[in-house]
């Protein structure tokens, strides 16, 4: 099966000479639909760089980016930013949503430069505020939203359609632990309902809510965890207490 | 975790058999903390000799005893509440031990040696949240135990995050001690309490 996101021996080089770094080495991966896999690494890791990677926002040095199977070096740049569009999702940490704009515009936005019909558009993105729970705030200016709802309504424009693959960089950023969480749970959620998921933390909590946690070193992949064990077998430690 | 204290605090409800306390114990410490019927009889015994419960009577069968909490039994798990937990044990962690004996075993890459307890850590905080993940909405208790758990292992990590930095930032490797140097650091650490 095709996965939704593959990286095969991925680089990046920024400079050259004495200046060059490696921000990125020969680093494979892939994420299959319906799994969430976190990004761990301190800063100049690598992960940022990753990210904007596996979402086209950047070109690799070497290496191939296959997102559904498709190798983004070698569709035309036009067709790359439509599967930009159509195909994947973005969350950053501080929400990015643009503030002359409603909740439910700045969730239509992508569908609506994607020729998507204004109705269709409105229609599809409150129901994907809806299964963010914020739809009630609709028609509010970002500026009128908790971080918390400004950061489910960035989530919903990432999800709005029919799209493959959530890329969230930092994505709870200056949220308190709970509202972390509930993000944390939604992109869990978003995943588990067919996405593939990629989150770059620097935060062990966060990263927990992963299938699957991949460290980055110095633009290396050094790690990963292992599947866990169900928690059944935790509640048994109590035993031992 | 104190399992006399637990009673009391159940027991200021009202006064109960030792069977139902034992199961409100379960089902209240999320049932992560099995009890078994004679630890709660036992202990029921030790804080009526101390008089901080009392039975409606002093004779028959032990299922069959009512327990209360005294008022020397309300002062003291007051007191109980409020008093703070060991949180200066000793600096003798098994893993800060282990990473320090690391940076003295010749060969060894101690970022790899970080890196191996990161992940198991991690590993181990992935099954905590999948508890809080399954747990409805209303199981309180269960959120907060895994919480309290990945808070702690949270902090190991972080600390292990400091420990690689820390380790980089040196001039140069730490040097093995040489075979006719004895493992003892040159200043034994000791932390009074």
């Amino acid at each position: 099966m095709t996965s939704a996101l593959e990286l095969r021996q991925v680089s990046k080089l920024y400079g050259s000479g004495a200046t060059e770094v490696h921000a990125l080495s020969a680093v494979d991966l892939s994420v299959e639909r319906g799994e969430l896999v976190a990004v761990m690494g301190p800063s100049g890791s690598g992960k940022s760089t990753l990210l904007t990677i596996a979402g086209s926002l950047e070109e690799a040095t070497s290496g191939e980016v296959l997102v559904d199977g498709v190798d983004l070096a070698t569709v035309s740049r036009s067709d790359q930013a439509r599967m930009r569009r159509r195909a994947i999702g973005y969350v950053f940490q501080d929400f990015n949503l643009l503030p002359g704009l409603t909740a439910v515009e700045n969730v239509t936005l992508p569908l609506e430069l994607d020729g998507v019909r204004a109705k269709t558009a409105r229609a599809a993105g409150l129901t994907a505020l809806d299964e963010l729970d914020v739809a009630e705030r609709a028609d509010r200016y970002p500026d009128e939203l908790s971080g918390g709802e400004r950061q489910r309504v960035a989530i919903a424009r990432a999800i709005v359609g029919k799209r493959g693959l959530l890329l969230a960089d930092e994505p709870t950023g200056a949220l308190d632990s709970m509202n972390g969480e509930a993000v944390m749970r939604l992109l869990r959620a978003a995943t588990h309902n067919g996405v593939a998921g990629v989150v770059v933390t620097h935060e062990a909590q966060l990263a927990s809510w992963a299938d699957r946690v991949v460290f980055l070193r110095d633009g290396h992949v050094i790690d990963q965890t292992v599947a866990p064990p169900g928690p059944e077998s935790l509640l048994a430690a109590g035993d031992r207490r | 975790m104190s399992v006399p204290h637990a009673l009391l605090a159940l027991l200021s409800e009202g006064p109960k058999y030792g069977l139902r306390l034992q199961n409100e114990f379960e089902s209240r410490t999320g049932e992560v903390w099995p009890l078994n019927v004679g630890q709660v009889y036992t202990t029921l015994q030790r804080l009526e000799r101390d008089g901080l419960v009392e039975t409606d009577d002093g004779e028959g069968e032990r299922s069959q005893k009512r327990y209360r909490i005294t008022s020397a039994g309300d002062r003291e798990l007051a007191e109980w509440l409020r008093t703070p937990p060991d949180l200066v044990p000793p600096p003798r962690d098994e893993l800060v031990i282990k990473v320090l004996v690391a940076l003295q075993v010749p060969g060894t890459d101690i970022h790899e040696i970080l890196q191996v307890h990161r992940r198991r850590v991690i590993e181990v905080m992935q099954r905590y949240t999948q508890v809080k993940a399954a747990a409805g909405g209303d199981d309180v208790a269960l959120a907060l135990v895994a919480d309290a758990e990945l808070f702690r292992l949270e902090g190991i990590v972080r600390w292990l995050d400091a420990a690689d930095v820390r380790l980089k930032q040196l001039p140069s490797p730490p040097h093995a001690p040489t075979a006719d140097v004895p493992l003892e650091p040159t200043h034994p650490m000791e932390v009074s309490q």
